[in-house]
């Protein structure tokens, strides 16, 4: 089966308007990855819908505050508080914010620097 | 008016063979909220994959957990093959795929045995796990494990399976669907079974997509949604369709589990009937440099692993996100408007995995 497996960048500015366009046009939220890269962070939320796959691609600075999306999506609440937990990203008006206390572990933000 | 308590659920629990905690707000015996509590056992296995060379990651990728490990071994070899654009010879695809279904069955039976033992059903909890002891001996026979076997490596498979054994292994799958069959009829149709499931944490469709739900939670949702149709491993060659329910609860959830094992008979047996000879791997030259989101379905439904290479040894970044990860959302709709005795059960009937989603 043919299917669509696609990364697409993003603006911060456009990003919630097509977040809410793919919540009306029924995409499932499948999954929220941070990666670190020099200036800050590579964030990837990628939608499905049939067997189709689209991930939509923000690049955030290290100090840059991004709205939640669980407002849209609230199965979001998991993986933005991982994002938020061990990469460090600002991540503001979480709907279940665990604030640092989804992990039980020692040290902060542990995936923030590399190596 | 109804009195309103907090009740901590877990993280220990009988039900819960590992850590999750739940708080539940309860009206009278009636749970109106829960939130959810993990990180008991986070490991931090993906930053790892900065410090170990890709080939070894593989070793790593696998023991994220003990139930899912073949597939995740899997999951992580693909998505490195495919930024590489290596093509696994078909004789290691296909002995993919019978690995993988042999861990569906392994999967789908101890989640009938957990879930006839929380029902008190001790006679059908010893046969399902039973049952599953003769696709341990498989797994065992053919790979030397009975539950992590590193036979995945990135550009094919570390063991071939002789025809004998291909043989041996069909022989063992008629017969285990054989007694398989008053098992699934004892599920399917018990009145004690039906009276704890039926009607019990109903998802509706609309609810199973917008919160995310995958695998047999979305499938008893009544939509027709499995990873294996895009045709990963050897799965293009192979009849594989969705099995679906209708009603959205805890019986559809059991239902598509069962329908699942049978279906899982049969393509081990398809696939042992096709798989063709030839090499089982591929020499890897290079490093990989690129990203690739790769899905494939695990027992409990869709997992996706991420690799992002930049050219060296080591990668930039893996990330696995789990199928229980997905699950949670969902299940914690499930559980509005349950009676506080049935929490369990509902947690149990989205066979949640706590060791992949810590990770």
């Amino acid at each position: 089966m043919e299917c669509r497996n696609v990364i697409e960048p993003i603006a911060v500015q456009d990003f919630y308007q097509r977040v809410i366009r793919m919540k009306m046009e029924q995409w499932r939220l499948a999954q929220i990855c941070a990666v670190r890269v020099e200036d800050g962070y590579e964030m990837s939320y990628s939608f499905c819908k049939d067997y189709d796959m689209v991930t939509l691609r923000l690049i955030v600075g290290l100090e840059e505050k991004i709205s939640s999306i669980t407002q849209i999506y609230p199965c979001a609440f998991l993986q933005e508080n991982e994002g938020a937990e061990l990469f460090g990203v600002q991540i503001e008006s979480l709907d279940l914010d665990y604030h640092h206390k989804l992990y039980r572990i020692d040290k902060e933000t542990p995936f923030k620097e590399k190596g | 008016m109804a009195k309103r308590s907090i009740i901590p659920f877990g993280p220990q629990h009988p039900v819960l063979p590992e850590p999750v905690h739940l708080d539940l707000v309860l009206e009278d015996e009636t749970v109106v909220e829960a939130v959810p509590s993990i990180g008991y056992i986070h490991r931090g296995l993906e930053k790892l994959v900065e410090k170990k060379d890709f080939k070894q990651y593989v070793y790593i990728a696998e023991r994220v957990c003990g139930i899912c490990s073949c597939g995740h071994g899997m999951g992580y070899c693909e998505s490195v093959e495919h930024v590489m654009g290596i093509n696994v010879p078909p004789r290691a695809a296909y002995l993919r795929t019978i690995w993988i279904e042999m861990s569906r069955i392994h999967s789908h039976l101890l989640w009938l045995g957990l879930l006839a033992d929380a029902l008190g059903f001790e006679s059908l909890f010893m046969e399902s796990w039973r049952l599953r002891e003769k696709i341990l001996d498989m797994m065992d026979a053919t790979t030397g494990g009975r539950i992590i076997f590193s036979v995945n490596c990135v550009g094919g498979v570390l063991k071939d399976i002789t025809p004998e054994m291909l043989a041996e292994i069909s022989r063992t799958v008629d017969e285990m669907e054989k007694e398989f069959a008053p098992i699934m009829e004892t599920f399917l149709h018990d009145y004690s079974v039906q009276s704890r499931l039926c009607g019990l944490g109903v998802l509706t469709k609309d609810q199973a997509v917008m919160l995310g739900a995958v695998g047999p939670m979305l499938r008893a949702s009544g939509v027709s949604y499995d990873v294996r149709m895009t045709g990963y491993a050897a799965y293009g060659d192979l009849s594989v369709e969705p099995i679906t329910a209708a009603d959205g609860d805890s019986y559809a959830r059991c239902e598509v589990r069962l329908k699942e094992l049978l279906q899982s008979f049969q393509l081990i047996r398809e696939a042992i009937g096709k798989i063709p000879e030839g090499p089982i791997a591929v020499p890897v030259k290079g490093s990989p440099s690129g990203e690739y989101f790769m899905r494939i379905e695990q027992p409990r439904g869709e997992a996706i692993y991420y690799v992002k290479g930049n050219g060296t040894k080591n990668l930039d970044r893996f990330r696995l996100r789990t199928p229980t990860t997905s699950n949670i959302p969902p299940m914690l709709e499930t559980v509005k408007g349950c009676q506080l005795a049935d929490v369990p059960l509902l947690i149990l009937t989205i066979d949640p995995c706590i060791s992949c989603t810590e990770r």
